[in-house]
């Protein structure tokens, strides 16, 4: 009786994990499809945006090559080098930032402490673009909308906002005990040698996840790019660059080659997302027990 | 309601304004006109020295450039650019006339500059009667060195904070206030005000509230579809994500990683790459519908219109919602899931509790508890996702061609296209100023009265 029971609940339950695992593969398939999709396409030698099959009907690798021989029209080289150097120089600044901001948070008790808080969560609220135009008209009167400067205004654009960004690196800091930094304290320590020598080596994992993010900001954001460069083609950004493939005129002629640059720049975003991605999951649920 | 708190000071300090003015000496009182002067007299002449320059410096701007640029605020500027005819060279040639967006712009950072220095002053007041009453106590008067090796400890807080205060108030803070000022102007295309434009109070509010004009009716059908969208776009998300992250996570599921790996695959591909992708596949001679047409399940010469008719396109970037904001959720809700006690289910499972009690009274609860921040920052997230409906739709498809949005636009597209597209930039402002009013009031009741934020150093 006992044996017969077990053995229907045990039948219960390879039911149950066969149908789990059958949903599970059928949305994984529906998830990776378009990534699977972009990638055959930026192999596919026939042109044009639409064709009549789904799957290509031969290969070839001219896609890439176009994309970094043919600068006429569209520089890609041009765009990914700017956008490595405005991601490079935006990560550094923004870094330091976040980490001083959420580290005085986090640890420092001062007056202005609640209220920057709030002021920061205020601020969140307003659509992010909203000041765009303002922000626009501010570089412009600084003399920084002409030329070579204008990587300058993007560096600044988008490191500018980064210490109202803080939550995540703050959380992290939270978790560290506090024990610590009161022996440090009472053995001389400084607040700032506490920083430096202390709470920094304890937080790697965040300050990879804050200079990742930081670095990828640029290379995902085309909105403030567009604004801020407007026709100044030597200055765009890959973003912008993969957008314009997709207008009218270029569709035709650009579009294996969007598939191919999108492939491009994704492998190392996804290949840094893929190792941050633990630090994220820990970043959310806080990380350094005890 | 936590909101209305009697303000309790944590950091009390004998040195405060109206103390050095009520107790102060002489060369305190003095230094409320000559910033410094009281630190001079009192063994900090480094210090009171760079205050005085501050002070000499404040002065000259404002002399020079800052009295003007404030007095021009009122009117906005008046002279308009004209063409004078140059007898000597024979040519026509153009007046610089005023400029009233640099006008309001310049005014507003000098208006800011003052308050910043009426701060300043304030500190420096206080700073000179601390000197004093250091001084005549007989006490220790800090030298410019020692005030300097205070930032690396007491007042570390000034060093660190200080960086990136400067580039919030410059870019972030600035430009805001300079665009809530817009929403109180006609600057716009609309009889040309370009280049000179008035105050004109809160007429924009009225144009945007009255119902029976076009701009009015776009708003109040805008807004209803933003929330509509917001509400869907974050539950759809929190549930699916939820229900994945247990499925995934239950004893039985094999391969765990693997799945995990799936479906973190896409949100580790930029996230405007994969919408231009979903883009180009939905069109009517896309991937999808050329995949549909070649399996047979519709005619070779028809096509899906997900993003030509208004209800399609609705659902179509909630679904491809879903797609883009299931991973995230799924990588946040593990981390939380696998951290639910699990002393909790073992007593439920002793109890006799079967899955769907275990689900309600202790999975689901916790969640709760624990997200209810993130799920706020979320909805306010997709109040103000420009980047899937810009990108995905662009906001269309139109179907009145009077109003200036599509049946897909949010507030934040509609505010981008009539800001950039349009230039009516005084109703981009005031759609601007009015989501961040929605969201504001909800944040802030749900935030303040949530665990978090009262007990933040609760652990």
């Amino acid at each position: 009786m006992a044996g017969k029971k077990q053995r229907s609940a045990k039948r219960v339950r390879t039911v149950n994990n066969t149908i789990v695992h059958i949903a599970l593969a059928i949305l994984a398939v529906i998830w990776v499809f378009p990534i699977a999709w972009v990638v055959l396409t930026s192999f596919r030698a026939e042109k044009g945006s639409y064709v009549s099959t789904f799957l290509p009907k031969s290969y070839t690798l001219a896609n890439y090559a176009k994309l970094f021989t043919d600068t006429t029209i569209l520089n890609f080289p041009k765009m990914f080098g700017n956008t490595l150097f405005i991601a490079i120089c935006s990560c550094v600044l923004s870094t330091f930032y976040v980490l001083s901001v959420s580290y005085c948070l986090s640890r420092l008790r001062f007056k202005m402490r609640k209220p920057y808080m709030n002021m920061a969560m205020v601020l969140g609220l307003f659509p992010g673009f909203m000041s765009m135009v303002a922000v626009y008209f501010i570089l412009k009167a600084l003399g920084l909308s002409e030329g070579g400067l204008i990587r300058l205004a993007l560096i600044l654009c988008y490191s500018g906002g980064a210490g109202l960004g803080f939550q995540i690196a703050k959380g992290f800091f939270d978790t560290i005990p506090l024990a610590i930094d009161e022996a440090a304290l009472i053995d001389g320590c400084t607040r700032w040698q506490i920083f430096w020598k202390i709470t920094l080596p304890l937080s790697k994992p965040v300050i990879v996840y804050t200079v990742l993010t930081a670095f990828i900001g640029p290379w995902v954001d085309f909105i403030f790019a567009k604004v801020i460069c407007r026709a100044n083609a030597d200055y765009y950004t890959v973003a912008i660059g993969l957008w314009r493939m997709l207008e009218k005129e270029y569709i035709d002629n650009w579009y294996t080659c969007f598939a191919a640059g999108a492939v491009l720049i994704s492998i190392p975003i996804a290949a840094l997302f893929l190792f941050m991605q633990r630090y994220y999951v820990n970043g959310m649920s806080g990380a350094v027990k005890g | 309601m936590g909101l209305f708190k009697k303000k309790v000071n944590d950091f009390p300090t004998p040195y405060t304004v109206t103390a050095a003015a009520r107790e102060g000496g002489m060369e305190t009182k003095l230094s409320m006109l000559i910033m410094g002067w009281g630190n001079i007299m009192h063994k900090q002449a480094a210090k009171g020295l760079i205050y005085l320059a501050v002070e000499v410096l404040y002065l000259v701007f404002m002399i020079t450039t800052g009295f003007h640029c404030i007095a021009m605020l009122p009117s906005l500027g008046s002279v308009e650019q004209q063409e004078v005819w140059n007898e000597a060279l024979q040519i026509y040639e153009y007046t610089q006339g005023d400029n009233s967006v640099l006008i309001l712009l310049y005014g507003v950072a000098t208006i800011m500059l003052t308050l910043l220095m009426v701060w300043f002053w304030r500190e420096t007041v206080k700073s000179a009667y601390k000197a004093e009453c250091l001084d005549k106590e007989g006490r220790h008067v800090n030298t410019f060195m020692e005030d300097i090796k205070t930032l690396g400890h007491e007042n570390a807080h000034r060093l660190l904070m200080t960086p990136s205060l400067v580039f919030i108030f410059g870019l972030t803070v600035l430009p805001l206030i300079f665009m809530i000022c817009m929403a109180f102007t006609n600057y716009s295309k609309l009889d040309n005000h370009l280049v000179l434009f008035d105050w004109v109070g809160l007429d924009n509010f009225k144009a945007l509230f009255d119902s029976g004009s076009i701009l009015g009716s776009t708003f109040w059908s805008v807004l209803a579809w933003t929330l509509v969208w917001a509400f869907f776009a974050t539950f759809t998300n929190y549930i699916f994500g939820m229900i994945l992250a247990i499925v995934i996570n239950r004893d039985g599921t094999r391969a765990k990683g693997f799945w995990r790996f799936c479906f973190v695959l896409s949100c580790a591909v930029p996230s405007f790459v994969s919408l231009l992708i979903m883009r180009t596949m939905l069109q009517p001679n896309g991937a999808v519908n050329v995949l549909l047409r070649n399996l047979g399940w519709i005619a070779s010469d028809s096509s899906l219109p997900f993003f030509t008719d208004p209800t399609w396109a609705r659902v179509t970037v909630i679904v491809i919602n879903i797609w883009v904001g299931v991973p995230y959720t799924l990588l946040q809700l593990t981390g939380v899931l696998q951290n639910i006690p699990a002393e909790l289910y073992e007593a439920a499972r002793v109890d006799g509790a079967n899955a769907v009690q275990i689900f309600f009274k202790i999975t689901l609860p916790y969640m709760l508890f624990v997200t209810t921040p993130y799920l706020i920052a979320t909805f306010t997230g997709n109040v103000n996702n420009f980047n899937i409906i810009y990108l995905l739709s662009g906001g269309d498809p139109v179907v009145d061609l009077a109003s200036t949005a599509g049946s897909t636009d949010l507030l934040v597209t509609w505010l981008y296209k009539l800001t950039i597209d349009k230039q009516y930039y005084n109703i981009g402002a005031v759609i601007g100023i009015l989501t961040f009013i929605i969201l504001a009031v909800g944040a802030l009741l749900t935030y303040r009265n949530s665990k978090s934020y009262k007990d933040e150093e609760g652990f």
